[in-house]
């Protein structure tokens, strides 16, 4: 079965398509989406997008019961004040928490994402995280998030890399697999774009930046790098891959430009919490506070924003 | 899946107008000549009409001047030459450059939406491109006006007197400023006419002018038509001409000159090859594709309006390069989300239809981009021509339109063939992820400026101009300031 697995890998993990990345050419395409003007009805859109499409996340070494209970009604109930708002995507927790996190989002559309593959450094065996992954699986995660083997990619075993993530997503059954790249650590941008593809080719169903515990995490030059691998990805065989920038994004304004370079990029067909999330847990708030600057015309202070 | 196909089909986040605000702009019913610090009517009384091409409604009228204004304009210079701007140092010189400058950008918006109320530009390009980019001229050039023994070591350098300067409607103020700042700061005196469709930013330029006390004379602007450029052309006392514009009048005008004593700069027309390899960062050449020929509608002398594309990632590109064409917001060029404006005037709109005409009727396939575009004004889409040869008439002459011809190519040689097989050569770009091709390709492209991995890059630093058919001299830089000075 190994020998089948890792031949059939060779076949499949083709990198002839990935093509170089030009930094100062990506650069001055960010400061085009940078300087779209988003304002009215498009401005009050974009950020009820934005907010229904964040992974409210808490990773720490500290996290409780209580704590993930906390961050679950927050991501059902934003904002009571504002009746008409959506709820965030998901919440995203370590494997220990999905059991008490599924509890809490049971009856709504919030889905819970596990962390999983030894996060946040992926450095253990293969069978722990495999078994890391099935746990959460069983626990009633939605969605896994692993973290790919980044020592092995930057030695060129790109094989290994690529087979770790197929046997990571056989083991997600019927979860939503989102593989994060921890772009802070590839360095370059053709990094990212040949982890990207690597990633793609071997059953992704989304791509995700950064675990936030590596700087630099999500940028708009390593997110763009990502979306035009799932759009060559798309153009050839018409399968969406969906994109998660993770870490780093904090403001409304910010998110904003990550919308205006998705629409711009992947075509608003990504626009849904479907294809595209947010990892963050203060964009919730900035996002809120303009929300109800919009509704009441009044920039409110950060004192009636709940923190959970 | 059905049911997710349905929350993704009703979505469709579009951008609400974002419209520049023209309040804070001044803008006279009426403009006369700026000549000898004064606005002087015309002597024939004659005024013509400039219009905003998006919606053809009328600006301002302008002054037409004739060959007696302009007699009077050059005399003026003339005297302000003799009399004051050569007398005084060139540290004095660079007060009053540096304060041009230092207006210009406090007025900055200003002259960012008149140019593209007169001009049709989009305001992102006037705001972030044009407008700076003009400052920056005469801050450059206000600097080495004290320095010009250094400029040009061991010569004794001398202004040429009285520059008179012509210059296009593609970049009314930019132009003015590449023309003015250097004429200044080397010691010579200026009569600028600028174009007849985008007179009103080098009218704006007067009134700073005049606002920062530059003595009369020094820089003098006639507006009007043809007419008025040959005026100036054909003045005894003029030293040194300088024209952008045309290669057809480029032509008249070297005519004109021939056998006189006047110096002459001409910066002409294009037909930039934009040269893609197969190792290129495909998606950053798609936008420098995109950003070379739709840049300003297409209305740039060096546009990059020729692809040559290797065979190998040929059909990729076209499909990267139809799909961008399709994200790009044509319309109102004062919303700051336009990327593509409106086309400069009728008379330019009828001559880039006539070339479309021509492309289709030579047989290649067209792909416009699916954009709506406003009832009203001088709109063209985005517009593509795929497998055309070099033999085609769309290739060869220069259409200064959004409109890109695409052709293939197979070997390095061949694409430094076709690149250069044109009577045009002043600008051309290379894509490759192979820097030793770069630096083969830049020896051997017959084009004033190579762009290397981008395009459409200006600095006041760096100086541009072209080979052949495309004129001769440099503008910008140290070369540009040599066009305006004798060395003795």
């Amino acid at each position: 079965m190994g020998k089948e697995k890792k031949a059939q890998s060779e076949q499949l993990l083709d990198l002839r398509n990935t093509p170089v990345v030009d930094k100062v050419g990506v650069e001055e395409r960010i400061e085009r989406f940078q300087s779209r003007s988003i304002k009215g009805e498009s401005k009050k859109q974009g950020l009820r997008m934005a907010l229904n499409m964040i992974d409210l996340t808490t990773l720490e070494g500290k996290d409780t019961p209580g704590k993930v209970k906390q961050m679950c009604y927050k991501a059902m109930h934003l904002h009571d004040v504002q009746q008409d708002l959506p709820t965030v995507a998901a919440v995203c927790v370590y494997p220990s928490m999905v059991k008490i996190a599924k509890n809490e989002v049971k009856n709504s559309n919030v889905k819970v994402a596990s962390v999983s593959t030894a996060f946040p450094s992926g450095q253990a065996p293969m069978d722990v995280k495999l078994r890391d992954t099935k746990f959460a699986v069983s626990e009633g995660a939605d969605e896994i998030d692993m973290v790919i083997s980044r020592g092995k990619f930057l030695i060129g075993e790109y094989n290994f890399v690529y087979d770790e993530i197929a046997a990571i997503k056989e083991a997600c059954g019927k979860a939503r697999l989102k593989v994060i790249l921890e772009t802070g650590e590839l360095a370059t941008l053709d990094n990212v774009r040949r982890a990207s593809d690597i990633a793609i080719m071997a059953g992704a169903d989304f791509i995700k930046t950064s675990t936030g515990k590596v700087q630099p995490a999500a940028t708009m030059q390593v997110t763009y790098t990502m979306l035009m691998a799932i759009k060559d990805h798309y153009d050839r065989t018409g399968i969406m891959i969906g994109m998660k920038p993770a870490g780093g994004i904090s403001t409304a304004k910010q998110a904003l430009h990550y919308l205006v370079m998705v629409n711009e990029t992947l075509g608003s067909k990504w626009l849904t919490n479907e294809w595209f999330r947010f990892g963050a847990s203060s964009l919730a708030n900035d996002l809120l506070m303009q929300i109800m600057k919009q509704e009441t015309g009044i920039y409110q202070s950060s004192a009636y924003f709940s923190i959970d | 899946m059905a049911a997710k196909k349905k929350i993704i089909d009703n979505l469709d986040w579009s951008y609400s107008p974002s419209p520049e605000s023209t309040a804070h702009i001044q803008l006279k019913e009426r403009y006369d000549l700026y000549i000898n610090g004064k606005w002087v009517k015309p002597s024939s009384g004659k005024y013509f009409p400039t219009t905003n091409p998006a919606t053809e409604e009328v600006l301002a009228e302008v002054a037409h001047a004739n060959e007696k204004d302009v007699d009077l304009a050059v005399a003026a210079a003339r005297k302000a030459y003799t009399e004051v701007w050569s007398k005084l140092s060139g540290a004095e010189r660079a007060k009053y450059i540096y304060r041009i400058a230092r207006m210009m950008q406090e007025r900055a918006r200003e002259f960012a939406v008149i140019e593209t109320l007169d001009g049709g530009k989009t305001i992102r390009e006037s705001r972030d491109i044009d407008v700076p980019l003009a400052c920056n001229h005469f801050f450059y050039y206000a600097g080495w006006a004290d320095k010009l023994e250094y400029a040009f070591p061991n010569r004794k350098v001398e202004a040429l007197g009285v520059a008179g300067q012509i210059i296009p409607w593609n970049f009314p103020l930019l132009m003015a400023a590449w023309k003015i700042a250097p004429a200044l700061a080397a010691g010579n005196t200026v009569v600028l006419k600028p174009a007849e469709t985008t007179p009103l930013t080098a009218l704006k330029l007067a009134e700073i002018i005049h606002d920062c006390g530059l003595p009369p004379g020094v820089v003098n602007i006639v507006t009007g038509f043809g007419d008025t450029g040959a005026a100036i052309v054909n003045h005894q006392d003029v030293d040194k001409i300088a024209f952008t514009g045309s290669t057809a009048v480029g032509k008249i005008i070297q005519k004109a000159v021939a056998g006189t004593n006047k110096k002459l700069t001409l910066e002409l027309g294009g037909k930039s090859a934009n040269i893609v390899f197969e190792d290129a960062p495909i998606d950053q050449a798609v936008e420098g594709i995109i950003n070379g020929i739709f840049f300003n509608q297409g209305h740039v002398c060096c546009a990059g309006s020729r692809l040559l594309v290797q065979e190998s990632v040929a059909d990729l590109v076209i499909r990267k390069l139809k799909d961008r064409l399709n994200t790009l917001y044509v319309g109102d060029p004062m919303d700051k989300n336009t990327d593509v404006g409106a086309i400069n005037s009728k008379e330019q709109l009828e001559t880039i239809h006539k070339f479309i005409e021509i492309g289709k009727q030579e047989g290649t396939e067209m792909y416009q981009s699916a954009c709506s575009i406003p009832a009203k004004g001088h709109f063209c889409p985005p517009t593509l021509f795929i497998n055309v040869a070099q033999s085609s008439v769309i290739v060869q002459q220069e259409i200064f339109g959004p409109v890109l011809t695409i052709q293939t190519f197979r070997t390095v040689d061949e694409a430094i063939q076709k690149a250069n097989n044109t009577p045009f050569g002043l600008a051309a770009g290379v894509w490759t992820d192979k820097g030793s091709r770069i630096f083969n390709l830049t020896t051997k492209l017959n084009a004033g400026v190579v762009w290397a991995n981008t395009y459409n890059k200006f600095y006041p630093t760096s100086p541009f101009g072209g080979y052949k058919e495309s004129g001769f001299g440099r503008e910008g830089g140290l070369h540009g300031l040599n066009a305006y000075v004798k060395l003795v």
